[in-house]
């Protein structure tokens, strides 16, 4: 055993951070403990929720199931990082447009998500974004407004 | 969660001395699951060794081989799954991939991983509940408990558990080849080899030795790309295990069958193939009688707990509806269809 704190690199919405973290916290409990970014959300910590989804070099993964350790050296984007110089992402514009939430607890994995999907390309139509969106769920059921938003960026603000 | 250390390897020969003879030594790739394992105090690992940069292009990519492809242990499930020559070449394996888990989970989730993915019984989960997989001897509480979600095929006195990739249903269909190397050198297990029956040794899932990895996964070069489809039956549309699915692939020329592959997934402890059912439908007109008298085959001798009946005629009609479906892919696996 080898509870020795090791020391990595992570480029946390675009700002580097070295950081001294133990081999077994999670990336998500690195994001929240140590970096007091607490907009990524620990739902049930096992990877079933998608509450803490963030985006590791681009790509949507889920914090939980992560370890710190191994991302060494990534660029990640959590939610704080999503808006630019205070203008609201269009994802997230589009979540207060068409109610996409009530609690708000599982919005910003949500969005995560989306920006993750929509970077994919793989969506093309309702059903697809429905299917793509699946490893967020929504206690509140805002299910529809998430995907009408979604619908309304991926159109470019057509769908309707 | 389990207090560990944590080692990086940057090559296959470096990964295998560190893991070596030691069962609390394990491989990290995605860790999807093994993180998870971790969590719930449900495997005895101390030291996780990290494989992820580990060099040499065979591991981190999908490339041609011998009429076939080679898909590297490290790439992830999403970037197999949309791999362009798999879709065109393999589409039933893409198909399977996309039915399973997440979006995130399959950025994550590594081909060599998903192989090694562990039981979802509830009471394997349960560190209260005596299981065998989990401490063998200890008896098995799925067998006198909820049966649900549990094996109805290949299964024992000690164990019904299944196992719950769809990737892997897929891979039993087409008769992928995976490709291994520990400390013995390398060697190559057909897919049908590669998982286990629970026997009584419900604990071991595969035939990995000891410190063994997996490199690669060879997929022959028919991918049943004309005629195939992936059913996959489960509690809710997305985002579930499977209670039934089936991988059909068949070879056609007019309506009569000249090859068939149908495997199982969630009905027992390996994706589960009867040869004897494949033979049968040689030669004959793709329709549903025969894909009936097939489903009779691969169900035979399929037994029934206490609360999961319901899945041998599930499996029974979601065979010949796969069959079916296969019949016509471009309707019945666009993306959104129904099943």
């Amino acid at each position: 055993m080898d509870p020795k704190p090791q020391t990595i690199l992570l480029n946390v919405n675009q700002q580097q951070h070295q950081l001294e973290v133990l081999p077994w916290v999670s990336l998500l409990d690195a994001l929240r403990e140590s970096l007091h970014l607490t907009g990524t959300k620990k739902g049930c910590d096992h990877g079933q929720c998608g509450a803490c989804t963030v985006l590791c070099d681009g790509k949507r993964i889920l914090s939980c199931l992560s370890l710190a350790v191994m991302k060494d050296g990534s660029e990640i984007t959590t939610i704080e990082g999503i808006a630019k110089e205070g203008e609201l992402h269009p994802i997230q514009k589009a979540f207060i447009e068409h109610d996409a939430f009530q609690c708000g607890y599982c919005t910003p994995g949500q969005i995560c998500s989306a920006i993750g999907m929509l970077q994919e390309g793989k969506a093309n139509s309702r059903e697809e974004v429905k299917e793509l969106m699946s490893g967020n769920l929504c206690r509140c059921g805002a299910n529809v407004g998430i995907i009408d938003a979604v619908m309304e960026v991926k159109e470019g603000g057509r769908y309707e | 969660m389990n207090n560990i250390s944590y080692k990086k390897a940057q090559s296959v020969p470096e990964a295998i001395s560190l893991v070596g003879g030691d069962k609390d030594k394990q491989f990290l790739a995605g860790g999807t699951n093994l993180i998870d394992l971790l969590k719930y105090f449900l495997t005895s690992a101390d030291t996780l060794v990290d494989i992820n940069k580990i060099e040499g292009s065979a591991y981190h990519e999908i490339g041609e081989n011998e009429g076939g492809l080679r898909l590297g242990a490290l790439v992830t499930n999403a970037d197999t799954a949309y791999h362009p020559l798999v879709e065109q070449r393999y589409p039933l394996l893409s198909k399977a991939i996309l039915a399973g888990a997440s979006p995130q989970i399959r950025n994550m989730a590594t081909n060599g991983g998903n192989l090694l993915q562990r039981t979802r019984c509830y009471y394997f989960y349960d560190a209260n509940a005596p299981c065998n997989k989990r401490e063998p001897g200890s008896g098995c509480s799925a067998i006198p408990g909820y049966s649900r979600i549990m094996a109805i095929l290949g299964t024992s006195e000690h164990c019904i558990a299944v196992f719950p990739s769809d990737m892997c249903v897929a891979l039993a269909a087409l008769d992928a080849k995976v490709n291994v190397v520990g400390t013995e050198g390398e060697r190559q297990l057909p897919f049908s080899e590669f998982h286990r029956l629970p026997g009584d040794t419900p604990h071991l899932d595969n035939n990995l030795k000891q410190g063994e990895l997996i490199t690669s996964i060879d997929l022959p070069e028919n991918g049943f790309a004309q005629n195939y489809s992936y059913l996959k039956l489960r509690d809710r549309h997305s985002y579930a295990f499977a209670l039934v699915s089936v991988a059909t692939g068949l070879a056609l020329e007019g309506e009569v069958i000249k090859e068939a592959r149908i495997a199982l997934g969630g009905v027992a402890h390996k994706p589960w193939r009867v040869r004897e059912a494949e033979v049968f439908l040689m030669d004959k007109k793709a329709n549903e009688k025969n894909f009936a008298a097939a489903a009779e085959i691969i169900l035979k001798g399929a037994t029934a707990y206490r609360f999961n009946a319901f899945k041998i005629g599930l499996a029974r009609k979601a065979i010949v509806r796969n069959c079916m479906m296969a019949l016509n892919p471009e309707e019945s696996q666009h993306p959104g269809a129904r099943p």
